[in-house]
């Protein structure tokens, strides 16, 4: 039996022997159905009825002359169902856990847009759903947790280690590993063992196709940088994937930079010089940790990118030089989540905003034919409380 | 043959049931579990999983999980927990398999942590997150040092995965007893005892039961098929409880249970 699922020397499946046979068997149903057209055609039924397929490719006229440089595009995820990226992954899952007969979904959570994801569509296709949640992120997104609740999920409280994301995730695995037979695991990003983080990357990757088709129609197909976010990774790989043999379009994945260069006080997993390869989760990839190999608790002001591992594709593409992470700390994610909200009427994720941020670095550097397309991987309506106490405004 | 093989040996000689006792490392503290371990010896343990914490250990439950965290917390690292090999070695010759999760090997450097365990004194490795697919270089490294790395067989493994087990499986089997995470409860030994049979027609590698077992008479209810029980949540919950007599009493008492099968 030899590693499968390796990008590079990263990925592999360092799992318990218990969820092996379940790995196995969900590895054969999505070899079957990723080619099978009737599932595709029911994946892409619900992607444009139920998501709201194809996202517009915006051209944002006045953060293009803000800047002077480069036109700017926005790839619009957020204008999706659920207000994010996650629904093209989490409808993915769900139909091949229905085909799979799984009666029962389960997914875990931070900042709660995946959790609110995974709940929508169970929701839809009638299945059971648990939602693995930090108690300390369960305090931070109330109105996630209810919505989640009025989805019809239970959401589990998630009390060990460090009560965050990375806990949730350990725990949702550990209930997957008592309830195989009949309980789906839906992940929420690009990480964990094979066949997840290229499943995960193929249900996201029709954010790239798009971008390839609307750029043609847009600039005749003149692409020159790419930007995306990157946490856990699910809409920078979903972005960069299509392009990935192109060179001449450059490509950046934006990680937080948080608060600081010192351990635990920000979430760069590949764009810290410090960070190594560990395992975690299930997959061999960069990793935040400590020099006796203990996961670190990552910071970040984005609840969706203080994941401490990244997806095993992003450290192979951080080797190759495919794609060039950097890091946009609090401050300037604010920022931008400022500037577009003001100038183009689009409130971004704070996620989303690290990737707008870059532009401020990146542009002075570009010229004028030039074409920047920007994944906005969500909206910024439930960041917007938060935002307000980093300003210093109390709208409680 | 290694202190492991040897003690399995012994054990089957005698027509005896081995006991494995698992103790998290550096719970309460360093010296606390060299202490723990040599009582647990006398008190009729005839293996050591000594448990090196990890800040994510995916197959254990709350007990193992609070016991990881707490001693990581208190300073316990993968270089500590060599030391506390070392410190045992002085006085006693019991089998000591350490268990941990691939993380904290890679991070050390695996080859030099072969190394310097069987230096320290250790006879082999329990990593419950990597299964047969991943193995194959840690296999090697660990007999270049003739250490064990021990394998695993759940109720769910396929024939096909039990073959491929049994093929290059040393020390013994660990037979998780049920689907799910480490932690005492009722479970049906049924599932189990069957791939162990399965197991046995294929290997003379013995075969170890864990996962649930909290009383005597569940340990001889998983010893039925079995060469040996691991306990390790019932044990570890006690000692963090500063309930260490009762501990060693728990450890007694199965063993009494397990020699009267």
């Amino acid at each position: 039996m030899a590693s499968k699922g390796r990008f590079g020397k990263y990925g592999g499946q360092y799992v318990p022997e218990i969820v092996m046979p379940v790995l196995n068997q969900l590895e054969e149903a999505y070899n079957r159905y990723k080619e099978d057209p009737d599932f595709l055609a029911e994946l892409r039924k619900y992607y444009v009825e139920y998501a709201g397929r194809p996202t517009l490719l915006y051209y944002a006229d006045k953060l293009t002359k803000h800047y002077g440089g480069a036109k700017i595009y926005l790839k619009r995820e957020d204008l999706l169902h659920t207000g994010a990226h996650k629904i093209n992954n989490a409808l993915g899952q769900a139909l091949l856990a229905k085909r799979m007969g799984k009666k029962r979904v389960i997914a875990e959570t931070g900042a709660g847009q995946h959790g609110v994801a995974t709940a929508t569509v169970a929701a839809l296709f009638g299945m059971e759903c648990k939602i693995f949640m930090g108690a300390v992120d369960i305090e931070r997104q109330k109105l996630n947790v209810f919505k989640m609740k009025l989805l019809g999920a239970e959401v589990v409280p998630v009390t060990t280690g460090t009560s965050t994301l990375k806990d949730a995730t350990s725990e949702a695995i550990r209930y997957w590993a008592a309830h195989i037979d009949d309980t789906h695991y839906i992940i929420g990003s690009a990480v964990g063992p094979h066949p997840y983080p290229t499943m995960v990357r193929d249900f996201q990757s029709v954010i790239g196709r798009e971008i390839r088709e609307q750029i043609k129609e847009e600039t005749g197909g003149r692409l020159d940088y790419l930007l995306a976010c990157v946490g856990g990774g699910s809409n920078a790989i979903g972005t960069f994937y299509e392009f990935k043999d192109d060179a001449a379009v450059h490509k950046f994945g934006v990680e937080a930079a948080g608060r600081g260069s010192a351990i635990g006080d920000n979430a760069q997993t590949l764009s810290n010089p410090d960070s190594r390869p560990g395992v975690l989760h299930g997959a061999y990839s960069y990793l935040a940790q400590d020099e006796d190999g203990q996961v670190i608790e990552v910071y970040s002001i984005s609840a969706g990118l203080d994941y401490p591992g990244v997806g095993p594709e992003h450290s192979m593409f951080h080797d190759q030089g495919v794609v060039k992470y950097v890091g946009i700390n609090d401050q300037e994610a604010l920022d931008a989540f400022q500037l577009l909200t003001k100038l183009e009427g689009i409130i971004p994720a704070v996620e989303s905003s690290h990737a707008l941020a870059y532009l401020d670095k990146l542009m002075p550097n570009t010229k004028k034919d030039e074409v920047v397309v920007v994944t906005l991987s969500g909206r910024g309506d439930k960041d917007v409380q938060q935002v307000a106490r980093a300003l210093g405004e109390e709208i409680d | 043959m290694s202190r492991l093989e040897n003690k399995f040996q012994e054990l089957k000689n005698a027509g005896k049931k081995g006991l494995v006792i698992y103790i998290t490392a550096g719970m309460p503290d360093a010296e606390a579990t060299v202490r723990l371990v040599l009582e647990a010896e006398k008190a009729g343990a005839d293996v050591i999983e000594l448990g090196v914490p990890f800040s994510d250990p995916m197959a254990d439950g709350p007990v193992i999980q609070a016991a990881s965290y707490q001693a990581i917390q208190k300073g316990m690292t993968v270089k500590k927990v060599l030391e506390i090999v070392r410190e045992i070695r002085k006085s006693s010759q019991i089998p000591l398999v350490a268990m941990g999760y691939v993380n904290n090997m890679l991070n050390y450097g695996f080859e030099k942590f072969t190394v310097d365990a069987r230096e320290a004194g250790l006879d082999g490795f329990i990593i419950p997150d990597v299964p047969h697919e991943e193995s194959g270089d840690m296999k090697k490294a660990c007999a270049e040092q003739g250490l064990h790395l021990v394998e695993f067989v759940t109720p769910g493994t396929t024939d096909e995965r039990i073959s491929e087990t049994c093929t290059t499986a040393d020390g013994f089997i660990y037979c998780v007893s049920i689907n799910g995470v480490t932690g005492v409860r009722k479970i049906d030994y049924g599932p189990i005892n069957r791939v162990i049979e399965h197991v046995k027609n294929q290997t003379a590698t013995p075969c170890a039961v864990g996962f649930g077992i909290g009383t005597p008479e569940a340990a001889v209810e998983a010893a039925r098929q079995a060469d040996a029980v691991i306990v390790g949540s019932a044990v570890v919950k006690r000692i963090m409880e500063g309930r260490t007599e009762e501990a060693m009493e728990l450890i007694v008492s199965m063993r009494h249970a397990l020699d009267e099968m």
